[in-house]
């Protein structure tokens, strides 16, 4: 019993522990902080922090597991993820009524593409949602019959299975890359790498933003935006991806420097154009089932982008299977 | 069959009103944990109750009894047992009002016990089209016979999406439950509906905006 546990930890790849150990650690500090700051600064309303802190760690516990479960863990963790975020997205589009059981059929599109992932049938995934199920959305609505507002309905399915499932489904596509393309740290030192680099971008862009912030980058969309955090995550994820990428992942040369360089707006560019959505529709928040974070799409709108972007630099520069 | 409602709801009902419904709940502090009191809904689908019942903890449970139609809800045997010992509903003889019976004695009789009364004062589902249907003056008549139990308002938006009347292909959306702090008999039937009416009004306002239409009003 105890050998198959000392033998499980063994066989993980040493750098990605190190990383989990490092994310612990922070969740740790950023833990001791939110518990001290009330009596050191009392008066402030630390309710929020608190609890984002708190999932944070629930975040952090899931995703762990789910790299070292490796990919079958990893699909399933995903799948509920997409699931989460294609629900809230299609609860706050405009949907009408006639296309109820559209919507049903929008979550079908789940358990096909990530089934293509379980297969590791990537031709396939690459293909289904982006051209069969785009073909499929508006032929369905025009069997239904109706034609009002026919291009404007089709478009929001689209968008939402193409953010929610596809773009998302890349997540668990990387932990399909085998053992031998990335012998740095194994597919999960890939998932790993996207995840802390995505989400280090959006503290990074909100730390730097507090602490420099002067001039409104997208008022219109998004007023908290500004130049200065935009610049202060672009420059710090690029150098966390710089120093950490060729330790976790077969990154290096053009293709580390070309992912340090893009990662950083993908997710900016994820982050705003959710936003510039949830304008649209005149909410806040996607939902409120992470306590202190929002909806699932709120907390993954970076990653929608991020997501495709880190696979195929990958593709592009440092793997042969794809 | 106490324990066997309660393991139901708590593993089976509740992760199933998570999954398709997955609800958000705002102002949960107002949320009466201890009876008489009276918890007053808008009513679109039978998510509704599936939703509330999900909302409440597992300790309050035992007594949150949704009042139900009779007529509808008791009319199958295997609906009528399913009703009465899972739901747990108060039967509200619809029909038999007017004929001299009261149809409100057993929605008395569990308040009396010190349940948690869940009433829809819309009487029937609405169409799902977000608007509150007037009011049945049943609620007014409970709260004046236990004037200390008070009355909690909440508003579920969404429901009527997930499953609308005459639907039977529940569709996940989600929903949101707004519940608002508590009103109190006032001692006039018509001041207190409007209170009611007003109160479910405020709780709608700041539900999310449901882009939900028919085809003609798109």
């Amino acid at each position: 019993m105890i050998e198959a546990i000392s033998d499980f930890w063994m066989n993980r790849p040493p750098a990605l522990l190190w990383g989990l150990a490092g994310v612990f650690t922070a969740l740790t500090l950023g833990a001791i902080m939110a518990a001290i700051l009330p009596r050191l600064r009392p008066g402030g309303d630390y309710r929020n922090l608190q609890l984002r802190v708190n999932s944070w760690w629930a975040m952090a516990a899931l995703l762990s597991g789910a790299l070292l479960g490796g990919w079958p863990a990893m699909t399933a963790l995903f799948a509920l993820v997409s699931f989460l975020a294609l629900k809230e997205f299609l609860s706050l589009a405009p949907t009408p009524r006639e296309d109820r059981l559209l919507i049903l059929a929008a979550y079908l599109t789940i358990p096909v593409s990530y089934a293509f992932v379980a297969a590791d049938i990537y031709m396939f995934y690459l293909v289904f949602v982006p051209v069969y199920v785009f073909m499929a959305v508006p032929t369905a609505m025009a069997m239904i019959g109706q034609t009002h507002d026919y291009l404007p309905r089709a478009s929001v399915f689209h968008f939402a299975v193409v953010t929610c499932v596809y773009n998302l489904g890349y997540v668990a596509l990387l932990m399909r890359v085998p053992d031998w393309e990335a012998p740095q740290a194994g597919p999960a030192g890939l998932v790993f790498m996207l995840l802390l680099a995505t989400e280090g971008n959006d503290v990074a862009q909100y730390v730097t933003g507090k602490l420099f912030g002067r001039r409104k980058i997208l008022p219109k969309v998004s007023p908290n935006k500004t130049w200065e955090g935009f610049l202060g995550g672009w420059i710090l994820t690029a150098a966390l991806i710089v120093l950490v990428g060729p330790k976790l992942t077969p990154f290096e040369g053009v293709g580390l420097w070309t992912l340090a360089i893009t990662l950083p707006l993908a997710g900016f560019a994820g982050d705003v154009t959710m936003s510039a959505v949830k304008r649209d529709i005149g909410v806040k928040d996607t939902s409120a089932f992470i306590p202190g974070h929002g909806g699932v799409l709120d907390r993954a709108d970076s990653l929608v982008f991020t997501a495709p972007l880190f696979f195929h630099l990958l593709a592009l520069f440092h793997v042969q299977t794809y | 069959m106490g324990w066997l409602r309660l393991l139901l709801l708590v593993l089976i009902a509740r992760p199933l009103a998570r999954i398709i419904a997955g609800a958000d709940v705002y102002g949960r502090e107002h949320l009466p944990l201890k009876g008489p009191a009276i918890v007053v809904a808008n009513h679109n689908s039978h998510v509704d109750t599936l939703l509330m019942l999900s909302i409440f903890p597992a300790r309050a449970l035992p007594r949150v009894r949704p009042a139900a139609a009779a007529d509808y809800f008791l009319a199958n045997p295997v609906v009528g047992w399913f009703s009465r010992h899972v739901i747990g509903i108060v039967p509200v003889e619809r029909k038999k009002g007017g004929a001299g019976t009261d149809v409100l004695a057993p929605a008395r009789e569990a308040l009396a016990q010190g349940d948690i009364v869940l009433i829809y004062p819309e009487g029937t589902r609405g169409d799902a089209s977000d608007r509150l249907q007037p009011l049945k003056t049943g609620v007014a008549r409970l709260a004046a016979a236990f004037p200390e139990a008070p009355v909690i308002p909440a508003w579920i938006a969404g429901a009527g999406r997930v499953l609308p009347k005459g639907e039977t292909v529940p569709v996940p959306l989600n929903c949101s439950v707004h519940v608002g702090p508590p009103l109190r008999w006032s001692g006039d039937k018509d001041a207190f509906m409007e209170e009611v009416r007003a109160a479910l009004e405020r709780l709608h306002a700041q539900a999310p905006p449901l882009r939900w239409s028919e085809a003609e009003d798109t």
